[in-house]
């Protein structure tokens, strides 16, 4: 048991998974000192797989996917650590071979689907693109199948609505439009951030089910950033939840939702609101807002925010940064949290200010 | 789209009209009287009368502007007076439709003036605009990609320093080296096509293409490197990042593509406003063209030819307001539909 909390990773990894990242830091260099965006990152995704990554705004979600995409390339960001796809390690590819397995390995859709296409050429000209830059094949054929994937993620007359602009489509057609895009070249990881975040609920749900269709024809790993429980619990197989640019808690989907144990956690959960909860069922906001990731203090990075710091005693919540160690409800749940009990503290405290109705039953 | 071409080509139209009959006005309110200033120095009383009556200034102002305005749609003659015209046929001169008036000082229509004067600007103009558009885009998408480093810092201050010295100073010091001490370009001195051929009407206007482009090019240095750095953060920058394009195309295809809305609008009023004259420029070279037309109309308090030139230019103006209008529809989708 030692070992295993020493280095919590091992838990969960398995080697040569499809995806393994470890230890991945994304550190940016700034004139008031140097932003941990990213601080010790480490998951496994297997093809045909979904992540959640959860966690609010500036936890980091986005700018670790964007390492995996390589996008910090040419900028002043300080990446370390490993990013394992298929045996290959993406932070040690060069620039040019990195290029050319963006859009072709990996590929990533973005949460405002009109800002994230350009606005001055059609959809049909910006899915070509992404075809042919990693495919040899002539403006026709590129067309065809421009069509195709349109067709393919449900756009109604494809054949005409693939010369139309990105404003003349609606926010969910934009958005299987970058699916398509984004699918063209076959990836075997799609990143999807926070991809509903812009659109209508009923959307939402389209989109979802339109991504988990896709993912199960072509076996794609799939990591979808979120801040929505909501999507992580339709969705996804494995669950990261990030805090401070750490991850917090990680394990199976449904271990995370139902046992977690992780002050932070419980706070996202009790921010969920339920329309079929009972009416006395509290929505509880987490206090405060997230820390700056400038010079962060030596302790847990949620400390500042918690409300069950009393429940460990002393200064070491402030003072040392807890683990990721093994969950009490065992399985591959790591959380890091200096509380010895927290299975119990969620049973007692929380879940009857969340969820009264399951605590009866 | 034709519609509104139209609209904006008939709103155009009033505000010339407009322009002109200011212009008119502004001039007889002033307290010289221009009669005299047409006649010259020693000009006698009933000389100065007779001036005043060929002119047409005897006339209540909206008498003469008509007169002009009507000289601008179908033509007229000169003298405007009538009985002078039939006491002395052998001086009136036809001035054809568009008629913008007839300079006493000059002894010739303004059309003819505009026509002498306006291939010079036109030439000059032609050479500074290529210059200052191909270096400034150039330059300014340079030090957008070399942002902060010395790449940048050094073409933005050397634009920046040239555009901070005057222009009859640039203008002077290039006749002085460039010209006379070095002799790498000959003495100025604006020489037609007909005349020399293309190349020495080029060399001849290296040197005020390049002065006048220095006035120019360091806000198009800046403008485009704030504009190319602005679409580079733009989500579909990442986008096209992501999908695997080569830095050119991200660059080229996606970000100048972007950055090209507001560089046109700049482009199209500096063109319009070169193409009227570079005042200073054309007086450093003494390159007789409309901007030193206009200088030495406003010396000798010559009307007609300063309307005309006023009118030139607002039109001008206009013109490239429409044509630039248009073109956003070309460059930008969304402003083709609405």
């Amino acid at each position: 048991m030692t070992d295993l909390s020493k280095t919590p990773e091992t838990t969960l990894a398995k080697d040569g998974a499809f995806l393994s990242v470890r230890d991945l830091k994304v550190h940016f260099s700034t004139s008031d000192g140097i932003v941990k965006a990213t601080d010790g990152l480490s998951f496994d995704l297997e093809r045909g797989k979904t992540l959640g990554i959860v966690g609010e705004s500036g936890s980091g979600k986005s700018v670790s996917s964007s390492a995996i995409m390589g996008l910090h390339r040419g900028t002043n960001a300080i990446l370390s650590g490993e990013i394992m796809l298929d045996g290959v390690d993406l932070l040690k590819v060069s620039n040019e071979d990195m290029r050319k397995r963006r859009g072709r390995d990996v590929a990533m859709i973005f949460q405002d689907p009109l800002s994230a296409m350009h606005p001055y050429y059609s959809v049909g000209n910006q899915i070509m693109e992404a075809y042919q830059v990693h495919n040899d094949v002539t403006k026709r054929e590129a067309r065809k199948r421009a069509i195709e994937m349109l067709d393919r993620v449900g756009i109604p007359q494809p054949d005409r609505r693939v010369d139309d602009y990105p404003h003349q489509f609606s926010g969910g057609m934009r958005q299987r439009a970058m699916i398509a895009m984004g699918l063209i070249n076959n990836p075997s990881l799609l990143i999807a951030d926070e991809p509903t975040t812009a659109l209508d609920v009923t959307v939402q749900a389209q989109i979802l089910d339109l991504l988990q269709d896709l993912q199960r024809d072509f076996d794609a790993a799939v990591i979808i950033i979120t801040h929505d429980l909501g999507v992580v619990a339709e969705m996804a197989d494995d669950v990261l939840v990030m805090y401070a640019g750490r991850a917090v808690e990680y394990g199976p989907c449904k271990e995370i939702l139902t046992n977690p144990e992780m002050p932070y956690t419980w706070g996202l959960l009790s921010s969920v609101p339920d329309l079929t909860a009972s009416t006395e069922a509290k929505l509880i906001p987490i206090r405060g807002n997230p820390p700056s990731l400038l010079n962060p203090p030596p302790g847990c990075a949620f400390e500042p925010r918690c409300d069950h710091v009393a429940k460990v005693g002393g200064d070491l919540c402030r003072t040392v940064l807890p683990e990721l160690t093994p969950a009490k409800s065992g399985g591959n749940h790591i959380r890091r949290c200096h509380i010895k009990n927290a299975d119990e503290v969620y049973e007692a405290e929380i879940l009857p200010e969340i969820a009264p109705d399951l605590v009866e039953d | 789209m034709v519609a509104y071409i139209i609209r904006r080509v008939i709103v155009g139209l009033l505000m010339l009209v407009a322009m002109s009959f200011i212009v008119f006005a502004l001039f007889m309110k002033n307290p010289v009287d221009p009669a005299q200033f047409s006649c010259g120095k020693n000009c006698p009383p009933e000389r100065i009368e007779e001036t005043r009556q060929a002119l047409g200034y005897d006339q209540p102002l909206l008498v003469q502007w008509g007169a002009f305005a009507k000289g601008v749609v179908v033509g007229r003659e000169y003298p405007a007076d009538e009985a002078m015209r039939e006491a002395n046929p052998e001086l009136v001169t036809e001035c054809a439709a568009p008629c913008l008036g007839y300079s006493q000082q000059l002894q010739m229509t303004v059309n003819d003036e505009i026509a002498e004067a306006a291939p010079v600007s036109i030439s000059i103009a032609l050479v500074a605009v290529t210059i200052w558009v191909v270096f400034g885009v150039l330059f300014g998408v340079l030090a957008a990609v070399f942002k902060g480093t010395l790449v940048d810092r050094g073409v933005v201050g050397a634009t920046l320093s040239l555009y901070a010295f005057p222009t009859f100073f640039v203008g002077a010091l290039l006749i002085n080296f460039v010209a006379i001490k070095w002799g790498i370009f000959p003495a100025p001195g604006y020489v037609t096509i007909a005349e020399g051929g293309v190349g020495e009407w080029l060399l001849q206007l290296m040197l005020p293409g390049f002065t006048l482009a220095a006035v120019y090019m360091a806000g198009y240095v800046r403008m485009t490197r704030a504009f190319v750095l602005e679409s580079m953060s733009e989500d579909y920058i990442r986008t096209a990042k992501s999908k695997g394009l080569k830095g050119g195309k991200v660059l080229f295809k996606h970000a100048l593509r972007a950055a090209l809305t507001p560089l046109v609008t700049m482009f199209g009023l500096d063109v319009a406003a070169v193409l009227g004259g570079a005042i200073i420029t054309e007086d450093v070279f003494n390159y007789y063209g409309l901007g030193k037309l206009a200088v030495t109309a406003n010396e000798t308090y010559d009307l007609p030819t300063i309307v005309g030139l006023v009118l030139l230019l607002g039109a001008l103006v206009i013109i490239a307001n429409i044509v630039v209008d248009v073109l956003y529809a070309f460059i930008d989708p969304r402003v083709r539909v609405a």
